[in-house]
């Protein structure tokens, strides 16, 4: 097996949405760590949770088993969690389709980010006079927020 | 059991058990915000449970799952600390709970992610950041509540009343964790813990409650009249339909 084919193999499962926020991929969001051929030639596929409890993970297992299936592969589905995921491992093209899709993309964090509510501009009219509403969403990855501008309401991915 | 599979155990336990209490606000939380973030943090703590409790079954070594562990065990062979399994009672009362819990974890946590075993110092590095999280939401509840009006007042001390003497247990020191040098916690590493939630309770014009007497056991497996009800509720589908998958 040449990179060439491991990099089609990569190329293969890259585009897998997140079953949550299907705007994105895995790719995109940074849970896709590595592909690689094992020692028994099975395509061994590791990934890695945003959150302890995030049940799109079994999701995502099962939807990349598929993907390889379908093209004749036996896959092999690992979970790493070390080093832990953060959204810095999201890619700017990630943030770019959040923000196009209605989520305020998450900021760059810093060490001590918790606590420190900065301003969440909105996704919809671009205004930062916004106000949280809670801090947990639809998913253990969003908060919830509306804009005083113009008053609608919208997800935040949190800087985690 | 090894000392290691112990310890990952009661870690687990601590995280299911809670999130199983959280869980039962699903549907009746003062308002929507707070019913999706009691039961966002459960589910963060069952996360963390089935991880920790999946390394618990890997290194005990009698190849139990993480579903064997959770469902097949009885009252006597959990080892949760016992403020975990308390009814959830008034909202300022699992609010408390959350104080003190999520400093405690957060404390752990935060020293686990250097511990000299990889998988739990893996967990942890992934834990920490959540549980950031549930403290800073249980401290902005304690303010508002404490700091709020006299009816707020009186119930979230009530509630810390409640909940007070069961925390002592977070901070025991026992056999098992002195057999783990290196691997776990030291609870007199945890004692920043502790200031924080006097901190909090400070900057929200609460009392430190006056109360000496302080219950234990749950470590041993011994547990409140609350435990069975729980585990019969948690358990019985498992256990009706053995051997059930989706």
């Amino acid at each position: 097996m040449t990179a060439t084919d491991v990099s089609a193999l990569y190329r293969m499962v890259a585009d897998i949405p997140d079953p949550e926020i299907p705007v994105l991929t895995i790719e995109d969001l940074g849970v896709l760590r590595d592909v690689r051929i094992d020692d028994q030639g099975r395509v061994e596929v590791t990934i890695t949770p945003t959150y302890s409890g995030c049940p799109a993970m079994d999701v995502i297992t099962a939807d990349i088993t598929q993907r390889l299936a379908e093209n004749g592969l036996a896959a092999v589905v690992r979970t790493v969690l070390s080093p832990a995921w953060t959204t810095d491992w999201m890619s700017e093209d990630g943030r770019s389709k959040l923000a196009a899709y209605g989520i305020a993309p998450p900021g760059h964090r810093t060490d001590s980010v918790v606590g420190v509510q900065i301003s969440v501009r909105c996704p919809q009219c671009g205004s930062p006079d916004t106000r949280q509403v809670s801090r947990f969403g639809s998913t253990a990855c969003q908060a919830h927020w509306v804009c005083r501008s113009c008053a609608e309401p919208f997800a935040e991915f949190k800087t985690h | 059991m090894n000392a290691l599979a112990a310890y990952t155990l009661r870690l687990g336990d601590d995280a299911l058990i809670l999130s199983q209490r959280l869980g039962e606000w699903t549907g009746s939380a003062p308002e929507l915000e707070e019913d999706i973030a009691l039961t966002n943090i459960a589910l963060d703590l069952l996360g963390q449970a089935r991880m920790l409790l999946t390394y618990a079954g890997e290194v005990d070594g009698n190849g139990r799952t993480e579903d064997d562990l959770a469902y097949l065990r009885d009252e006597r062979e959990f080892t949760n600390c016992q403020l975990v399994e308390l009814p959830n009672d008034d909202f300022a009362a699992t609010i408390a709970r959350q104080l003190m819990f999520s400093a405690y974890q957060y404390e752990l946590y935060a020293a686990l992610q250097h511990s000299a075993d990889e998988t739990l110092a893996g967990i942890a590095g992934k834990a920490v950041k959540e549980v950031a999280y549930h403290r800073d939401h249980a401290r902005q509840w304690v303010l508002r509540l404490g700091d709020g009006t006299d009816e707020s007042h009186t119930r979230m001390q009530q509630g810390l009343e409640r909940m007070w003497p069961y925390a002592h247990e977070l901070l025991e020191d026992d056999g098992v964790i002195q057999e783990l040098k290196g691997v776990a916690i030291d609870p007199g590493e945890l004692r920043p813990s502790y200031d924080f939630v006097l901190g909090v309770l400070a900057e929200a014009t609460l009392s430190r409650p006056e109360i000496d007497w302080h219950p234990s056991g749950g470590r041993q497996g011994m547990h409140t009249e609350h435990m069975g009800r729980l585990l019969a509720e948690m358990q019985h589908i498992h256990r009706s339909h053995a051997g059930a998958s989706w």
